[in-house]
């Protein structure tokens, strides 16, 4: 991969609902094969940012380049875990033909998952430990099994560039566990993973990279660098950050 | 038996018996994607909204043919899915305001049309009424001809887009980062909900035509986990509710087809409702009082268990009025049901100690528990 036209790049990107703008003015460059996290307060326009860069969402300007091609021309070379919560677990399927729908984009129009697609959604669905899940109904499933669903689904697309939007909400200790032994093994293939986030504390230990937004960047780079005291108070407006349940951040620490 | 007889013999029955059969193996398959998409309420507006289209499209070319009646059906239903994405889109007002201001408007409008062609100084008037509440008698040779290529075409398309249809109707985001165009899918199902419904409104008629797109999919959706099964069974029961409704309305003199076919499926989805494997609230109700039953049973040998821990005998019996005074359930049917499966022994009147069994049992529960 040429590493000097940089995975994902963003130019001047606005995107407002109703005049409101939720995202001014946009310019990031990600480089291949980190793991970032963007981060900001509730409202910092997260979602919004992925989902624009996804060509979910219309900007009213700018322009987004994967690989240094429109988004038209890379879909395969992007993964994608929605939020839990965006579709409807009493659907009528079962996990592993969830996992197989990240097929669906290799498979092109009318052809049916083969033989090879099965195995491939059965090694996803083993990485993510829900192997012996495959058959099981999607509504029977707890909240931190049907994410890690979601993330075999990801592997299966087989990508280059993966986006993640909120994975760690509402997830068990185990769960948590496995996306973070997920990340780094993405990480370690060079793949580029980019995480809409939520916690502060963890940020250090799970991410190299982070992009600190609130409606605008407030600051992008590793992950050391980029937590200032004077960034942090910045993106949450000048309040202290609250982490956890009774925890401020420990800027010290960090 | 004379009804059997009929339908290889009788040419009118057989043609109002398959007609009856195609909508409703095509309303069931298409409704379970209706009501999988929460539209279900989007086919009661577009064939509400079908009967104006109907009556235009007589107005324009006197002719009764069902060809030219669906093709004014399908315009209007989909002018008025048009007018309900325009308001949504638009104006401030959300899904069921649109919902009900189109169906209304256009049943509305539908209705007096049809009160004008009443009044047209044309022999050729008559029955146009059948749209209403459906009259599967009226059904004649051409028109089954009609909704058969409709049907075939209907669930042709079905089975070639199945995997981009399940995906749009799951996880329609997902569907459109994989690069499939997901707007035009979802009005090209939409489109195909509308034939669907269009080719059932001269049998069952546009008031309860909603009905066979919804109820055979909810039953079915009680019975099945995967779509494929959901979708078939949805047919089966269509196909099944139409049947009862030509039987019943072909036996009784001016009863409208609609209404009948409607109680058929009706019955078929409190059936589901109730009784479905699983899902059926019967047998929730049902494990919901064993798992009550079981609650009690356990809390009663849990609370023998920690009474027998000051004891180094673990079988000691204790006076059950100490077992009364920690609370919990000490009713005598529990105690009965714990004696017959060997848990709990009796030295002496009202006084119960565990087994060995029962000490074991109530071990392997506390480890559960932590686990």
């Amino acid at each position: 991969m040429n590493s000097i036209i940089p995975a994902v790049e963003v130019r001047d990107l606005t995107v407002a609902y109703k005049e409101k703008p939720v995202l001014w003015d946009i310019d990031i460059k990600v480089p291949h094969g980190v793991l970032m996290a963007i981060v900001g307060p509730n409202g910092a326009g997260k979602t919004t940012l992925i989902k624009a860069i996804l060509g979910l969402i219309k900007p009213a300007a700018g322009s987004v380049f994967i690989n240094g091609n429109v988004y038209q021309k890379s879909f395969r070379s992007v993964g994608y875990v929605p939020q839990r919560g965006s579709v409807d677990w009493d659907f009528p399927t079962n996990a592993l033909d969830v996992v197989l729908m990240g097929r669906y984009g290799h498979l092109g129009w009318f052809k049916r998952p083969g033989k090879r697609d099965v195995e491939i959604a059965m090694e996803c669905l083993e990485k993510v430990g829900m192997a012996d899940f495959a058959y099981r109904q999607i509504n029977q499933l707890s909240g931190g099994q049907q994410q890690r669903v979601f993330l075999a689904r990801a592997l299966a697309q087989d990508s280059q560039i993966y986006f993640m939007d909120e994975p760690f909400v509402g997830v068990d200790a185990k769960t948590e566990k496995a996306i973070v032994a997920l990340l780094k093994e993405l990480r370690g293939k060079e793949k580029t993973v980019i995480v809409v986030h939520h916690d502060l504390q963890t940020l250090k230990d799970y991410f190299d990279w982070a992009l600190l937004l609130n409606v605008r960047k407030i600051a992008m780079g590793p992950v050391k660098d980029i937590i200032t005291q004077e960034n942090l108070s910045q993106a949450y407006s000048g309040k202290t950050p609250f982490v956890g349940k009774d925890t401020t951040i420990n800027l010290d620490a960090l | 038996m004379t009804l059997i007889h009929d339908l290889f013999f009788d040419y009118t029955v057989r043609t109002v018996v398959l007609g009856t059969l195609v909508l409703g193996i095509v309303s069931g398959a298409l409704g379970s994607f209706a009501v999988l998409r929460k539209q279900s309420l989007l086919g009661d507006a577009i064939s509400h909204a079908a009967l104006p289209g109907i009556a235009v499209a007589f107005m324009l070319t006197y002719s009764k043919s069902l060809l030219v009646l669906l093709i004014g059906a399908i315009i209007s239903g989909i002018l008025a899915s048009l007018g309900m994405f325009l308001i949504t889109e638009y104006t401030s007002l959300k899904k069921d305001a649109a919902l009900g201001i189109v169906l209304s408007v256009f049943f509305g409008f539908g209705m007096v049309l049809l009160t004008i062609i009443q009044r047209l100084p044309t022999a050729n008037k008559a029955g146009l009424n059948r749209f209403l509440f459906g009259n599967a008698a009226t059904l004649l040779e051409e028109d089954v001809i009609v909704m058969t290529i409709f049907g075939v075409v209907i669930l042709a398309v079905l089975t070639l887009f199945w995997k981009e249809f399940k995906l749009v109707s799951f996880n329609p985001e997902f569907a459109a980062t994989l690069g499939f165009p997901q707007k035009r899918l979802d009005i090209f199902l939409t489109s195909l909900i509308v034939c669907s419904i269009v080719i059932g409104l001269q049998t069952v008629g546009v008031v309860l035509m909603s009905a066979m797109i919804i109820a055979p999919a909810a039953a079915a959706r009680q019975w099945t986990d995967r779509l494929g099964m959901m979708v078939v069974l949805a047919a089966i029961f269509g196909a099944l509710a139409g049947l009862v409704g030509v039987m019943f309305s072909s036996q009784i003199n001016n009863l409208p087809t609609g209404p009948v076919i409607v109680v058929a499926i009706s019955t078929i989805v409190f059936a589901s409702l109730g009784f479905a494997p699983n899902r059926g609230l019967f047998w929730a109700w049902k494990r919901n009082k064993s798992n009550q039953k079981q609650v009690k049973e356990d809390t009663f040998l849990t609370n023998l268990f920690y009474l027998s821990e000051g004891h180094d005998d673990v079988t000691h019996a204790h006076d059950i009025q100490a077992l009364r005074s920690v609370g919990g359930a000490s009713l005598d049917s529990v105690i009965r049901k714990l004696e017959e499966s060997g848990y709990i022994h009796s030295t002496a009147y009202k006084h119960w100690g565990l087994t060995i069994k029962g000490h074991k049992y109530v071990r392997s529960l506390l480890v559960g528990m932590q686990a």
